[in-house]
């Protein structure tokens, strides 16, 4: 065994090699524009270059010059389409700003043109000379800026049904020995994924193929076929691999439709290749939020009184949110709760979903304000989490299904060397550099979705799972190979995965970390079917085994002896009996307490997510704990960060291998928002300034010399047939608070607002 | 990206003609016709970006085989042009005898670029204002003269705090270029008419009315090799910045000393990351002259650096920081060993 791919501990599978490594190593991995196409033309965007207002007029003619270029596409004579509604109010769609429509312009870099030509390079010239000549609204960028909005959330999103609370907040905080308020902000931030927005449509009569990298091909093939008006069996999503998704792709965006209207029109295959730049403005992103925490707790620690108040900026006509509180007013034992989600409305495109949208911004102000109570009650941090540690969440009274986080704080502190810690800030250094310790708590919900696969066993072992699901690089095909192996019991080089492809049976979309949870507990209740048959076949139909193995794949627990005693299944034996050559199964599974209708949404592209907070006796949560070094120069303020130590339980454990190089990603993600990413707007026109990789930071390799992950075993059979909690973004959440609460730690300085950079260090 | 037309020059005199031809006399070299093509890392960038649009190229690679020699001497060094950021940062000699040089291409770009990029183009790169580089933005005086400048009042934390103008405060943004300045460097440019030499302090000009007059370089003109006169092995190049690594400076420093007995015989400081153009602080660098160094004097030469300093909304940090470089990176040239 490898740092890369850690001995198994208990509930845990092996760290197979990635499926996909090696096609992804020697290039052969096909990503949606690398999809041939039989004479494509080549569509480049021009996008608004300003926020709000109008456009009057379109100058072409320079552009129409550049030799190649076909088309010129303008709200003046683009495709029509119908409206999608918002993906968060049970639609498909990631805005409902749609482009091309008119002659408005509702946010910077708003899609005004499409350019088609015969060449990218033709496209990009004639997009480079198109003139537009606006009425410019001056806009308003966020939260300073005049002429916003600002409303509860509760009601305008049918996500966020709720400001949860208990007890008497302002009472109890009024009493309590020990008060702390203090406000926190968080930075506007993009995904930046490595794969760019890109989008080809080919039409082949009435049937419409997209290569598209997607986080939900069923999604985004119902939400095109309903913006077209077509039926959506004629249209088919395909990607086989997607280069990084992070939420971005989640919901579909405006350029598809648009793009598949054109390739209609001119009855021809188009590519759309955009630009880095561009994916700041024509996809979602991570909006600023603001925080302000109340906490009140006796001299023993024990809290009594919490209060979460958050704001985040949304777009004019949509009202998403990220509603955190959901979490943060859970974390603790604490019987007086308040909180309050707001949303201010600016001139800015919709945000959407980014890598633990809610837990990030919303625990990096717990966490820091749990470091800051600490710190009053002189106290050892971690020692606090203990003291307020629950089995209940406080609001409803539920218990956790599973909760290892004072299990992480413990192995995570032993691994980092915690005891080493002189609790007094400034008081550790080495040469140049101060040094400051901190951790904070990290949690992530455990959610599920309904997911169907097909499975196909032949007479040699050899097995093909067809599932709609999405490899984002998480290990999607490695973890689903290793399942139907296992419970098919045939050899992992014969098993075949086929994903990303909304001609397979439909899976949920890839977020919320449920892709491992929902896709694997489907593919597991096939394998079993495919089992049942075969046993069947070579079992005396009434024998008292056979009663048992009927249960399995319905059963709650996967390994109950009687699926066991199952293992020595003589699989050539069987299909002889049955006489056929291939076994085939599809199935559809569902979790516990997914709505009526779970099974026709999930072929419409709509994900039933349940778990959470939102299980009906139970709140379910995957822990960790997050330790960092931080060093900060006395003279040039530099911050770095050499050490982030993380200890994660979350339930069964598919394959150490790529369950550690999800959270060690989480672990330098978060390290980066905490320090490096941040969006920058000017606020004079609402526009992002450092829209592109070389001024949007993010670490390279010498920002993060160590970083070591450790899987705590934890079983949990409350949750789903595969006892997966997710762990995709897990990761990402604590390590705001624990970097800031390290640099407190390091200079005395408390820092409220991310990212920390070297000017907010002060001499 | 537009069309353009694409020539290699395989000798001096073909480049300087096809770059001469081409040439408008009212046209500043950033706006000429043709440009020459070293490793292309700035000038490719940049029209992709369209905001560099030449109606022709001419690659002057081939001209490597005479312009990238890296010669140590006894009585100075001589770097040729076209040299590579890395092999001259990977040099032994160099590396001893003028570590400023070194460091400052060492802690430059990534080992891409620098294998990529060759010292011509370096102390040739444009900056990096946000602003500049999105023609989406009308307002750039650099870019079209006279239309205001976005960075001003807007997202300025990068930009510049001396040699500003009320037209641009845009940073210089390179490393190298500080270390040249501050060892006397002397530019050896072939032309029409043969070769010229120029002291290294005169190839940048400050923004002033003429932001986009970026050098005294004429069009048809090239850089062909660097001559630093003497040795300074003690000598030390300080830069702070966002990452670890892969970033360019908030704040640098090159400095140089000569000190015998305690005493400082000669002294350099040059700044990066806080001017429009390469810059030297000589004002600041005399007060290290004839004394024995301490912190106080450090604390001293990095005031008079900064004493002309003028900050904006984001930027302002870059003054204190700025002096804590510049003190902090005397501490390290007096205590290095060498
Ligand atoms: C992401 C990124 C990060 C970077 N970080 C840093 C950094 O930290 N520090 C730093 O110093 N630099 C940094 N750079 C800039 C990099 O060092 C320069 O782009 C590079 O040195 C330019 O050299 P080149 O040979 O590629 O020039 P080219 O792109 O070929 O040319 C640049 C300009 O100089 C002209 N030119 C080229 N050679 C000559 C010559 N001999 N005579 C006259 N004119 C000439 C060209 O016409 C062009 O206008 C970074 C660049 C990038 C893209
Ligand atoms: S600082 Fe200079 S380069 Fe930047 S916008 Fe202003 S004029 Fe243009």
């Amino acid at each position: 065994m490898t740092a890369a791919a850690p001995e198994p501990k208990a509930n845990m599978g092996h760290p197979v090699p990635r499926y996909d490594a090696a096609a992804k190593v020697t290039g052969r991995a096909t990503y949606a524009s690398d999809m041939p196409l039989d004479n494509p033309a080549y569509a480049f965007l021009v996008t608004s270059a300003i926020a709000k207002g109008r456009i009057d007029g379109f100058d072409l003619d320079d552009a129409r010059q550049v030799r190649g270029v076909i088309d010129i596409v303008t709200h003046e004579n683009a495709p029509k389409l119908k409206e999608s509604k918002l993906f968060s109010n049970g639609g498909y769609a990631g805005t409902t700003i749609q482009p091309l429509k008119s002659a408005d312009v509702a946010h910077d870099g708003q899609i005004i043109a499409v350019v088609i030509a015969e060449s990218y390079e033709a496209a990009r010239e004639a997009a480079n000379r198109v003139k537009v000549s606006y009425t410019a609204v001056a806009p308003s960028a966020s939260f300073e800026s005049p002429g916003t909005t600002t409303t509860a959330a509760k009601g305008q999103n049918a996500q966020f049904k709720e400001d949860p609370e208990v007890g008497d907040f302002a009472k109890a905080f009024d009493a309590a020995e020990v008060k702390l308020t203090a406000s926190y902000d968080t930075p506007t931030q993009h995904h930046n994924p490595m794969e760019l927005f890109t989008t080809s449509c080919a039409w082949m009569g009435d049937n419409l193929v997209i290569y598209e990298g997607s986080q939900y091909v069923y999604g985004l093939k119902n939400g095109v076929a309903e913006q077209l008006g077509i039926d959506a069996d004629k249209v088919r999503v395909v990607n086989p691999y997607v280069g990084g998704g992070f939420g971005s792709r989640g919901s579909m965006t405006p350029r598809t439709a648009i793009i598949a209207g054109i390739a209609k029109r001119l009855n021809r295959p188009i590519k759309l290749v955009p630009t880095r730049d561009q994916g700041f403005t024509i996809a979602t992103y991570r909006a600023e939020t603001r925080h302000e925490i109340r906490l009140g707790a006796g001299r023993d620690g024990k809290l009594v009184a919490l209060r979460h108040d958050g704001a985040e900026v949304s777009s004019r006509p949509d009202a998403y949110c990220v509603g955190g509180t959901k979490t943060t007013t859970r974390l603790y034992a604490c019987p007086n709760v308040a909180s309050l989600v707001s949303i201010v409305r600016a001139d800015r495109n919709t945000p959407g979903f980014m890598r633990s949208p809610p837990e990030v911004p919303y625990l990096f102000a717990l966490e820091s304000a749990m470091d800051e109570l600490a710190v009053k009650l002189n106290m050892d941090p971690v020692e606090l989490r203990r003291i307020n540690d629950t089995t209940v969440e406080p609001i409803g009274g539920k218990p956790y299904t599973s909760r290892s986080l004072m299990a992480c704080f413990d192995e995570a502190a032993r691994a980092f060397g915690w005891s080493q810690r002189s609790p007094q800030p400034k008081s550790m250094s080495d040469g140049d550099w101060l040094i400051g310790y901190g951790c904070a708590a990290t949690c992530y919900p455990t959610q599920m979705a309904p997911s169907a696969a097909r499975v196909r066993l032949q007479r040699d072992g050899r097995t093909r799972v067809e599932i709609a699901g999405h490899e984002i690089g998480t290990g999607a095909y490695t973890v689903i190979a290793q399942t139907a192996a296992e419970r098919l019991g045939v050899p992992l080089e014969k098993v075949a995965v086929f994903l990303g492809d909304s001609d397979l049976p439909p899976a949920p979309v890839a977020g919320g970390s449920n892709s491992t949870a929902s896709t694997c507990s489907a593919v597991m209740m096939v394998c079993d079917r495919i089992r049942q048959r075969l046993f069947k076949a070579v079992t005396p139909s009434d024998s008292l085994a056979d009663k048992a193995k009927e249960t399995v794949g319905i059963s709650q627990a996967p390994s109950t002896q009687a699926a066991q005693s199952d293992r020595p299944l003589d699989i050539e034996k069987a299909f002889d009996a049955l006489g056929v050559g291939i076994v085939e199964e599809y199935g559809e599974w569902k979790p516990e307490g997914a709505p009526l209708d779970s099974f026709t949404a999930m072929h419409s592209g709509h994900a039933r997510l349940v778990g959470g907070h939102q299980m009906k006796d139970r709140i379910a949560y995957a822990f960790g704990a997050e330790f960092v070094e931080v060093r900060v120069n006395r003279f040039t303020h530099e911050i770095r960060c050499p050490r982030l130590v993380g200890a994660f339980a979350a339930g069964r454990i598919m394959n150490p291998r790529t369950a550690r190089s999800q959270l060690m990603g989480g672990l330098i993600w978060g390290m980066s928002s905490a320090l490096l990413e941040a969006t920058e707007i000017d606020e004079r026109n609402a526009r992002y300034v450092n829209d592109n990789l070389a001024d949007y930071l993010v670490p390279v390799n010498a920002d993060v010399p160590g970083v070591e992950v450790i899987l705590l075993s934890e079983q949990d059979d409350h949750i789903n047939p595969a006892g997966v909690k997710g762990l995709g973004e897990l990761a990402n959440v604590g390590t705001n608070a624990a970097i800031c609460n390290a640099i407190y730690h390091a200079t005395g300085q408390r820092i409220r607002k991310l990212p920390v950079r070297l000017e907010n260090i002060e001499a | 990206m537009r069309s353009f037309s694409y020539q290699r020059a395989t000798d001096p005199d073909m480049a300087v003609q096809a770059l001469s031809a081409a040439a408008t006399a009212n046209n500043p070299l950033t706006k000429a016709t043709a440009q020459p093509l070293a490793g292309g890392t700035t000038l490719i960038d940049l029209m992709k970006l369209d905001v560099m649009r030449p109606a022709a190229i001419v690659d002057i690679n081939p001209l490597a085989r005479s312009w990238s020699a890296i010669e140590p001497g006894s009585d100075g060094l001589r770097l040729g042009a076209l040299a590579k950021m890395s092999d001259v940062a990977a040099h032994a000699e160099i590396q001893r005898n003028y570590p400023v040089i070194a460091n400052s291409l060492k802690l430059a770009a990534s080992a891409q670029l620098r294998n990529m990029a060759t010292l011509g183009g370096n102390v040739m790169q444009r900056t990096r204002c946000s602003y500049f580089r999105d023609v989406s933005y009308e307002n750039c005086n650099k870019r079209n003269p006279g239309s205001g400048c976005a960075a001003m009042d807007g997202v300025n934390r990068m930009h510049a705090v001396l040699g500003t103008s009320d037209q641009c405060i845009a940073t210089y943004p390179g490393d190298f270029a500080q270390a040249l300045i501050a060892l006397d460097a002397v530019v050896e440019i072939t032309g029409r008419s043969g070769t010229r030499s120029l002291p290294f302090a005169d190839l940048h000009k400050a923004p002033g009315t003429t932001p986009e007059i970026e050098t005294t370089l004429r069009p048809g003109e090239l850089i062909s090799a660097f001559s630093i006169p003497g040795r300074w092995p003690r000598s030390v190049y300080l830069k702070a910045r966002d990452r670890q690594s892969y970033e360019f400076a908030l704040s640098s420093a090159a400095v140089a000393l000569d000190v015998q007995d305690g005493t400082i015989r000669d002294a350099r400081v040059a700044l990066g990351g806080v001017a429009t153009v390469p810059w030297r602080a000589r004002e600041a660098e005399a007060l290290l002259k004839g004394q024995k160094f301490d912190d106080g004097l450090a604390q001293r030469v990095a005031d008079a650096a900064f004493a002309d300093a003028k900050g904006r909304r984001h930027n302002s940090f870059k003054i204190a920081l700025g002096k804590r470089v510049v003190a902090r990176a005397l501490q390290q040239a007096v205590t290095m060993e060498i």
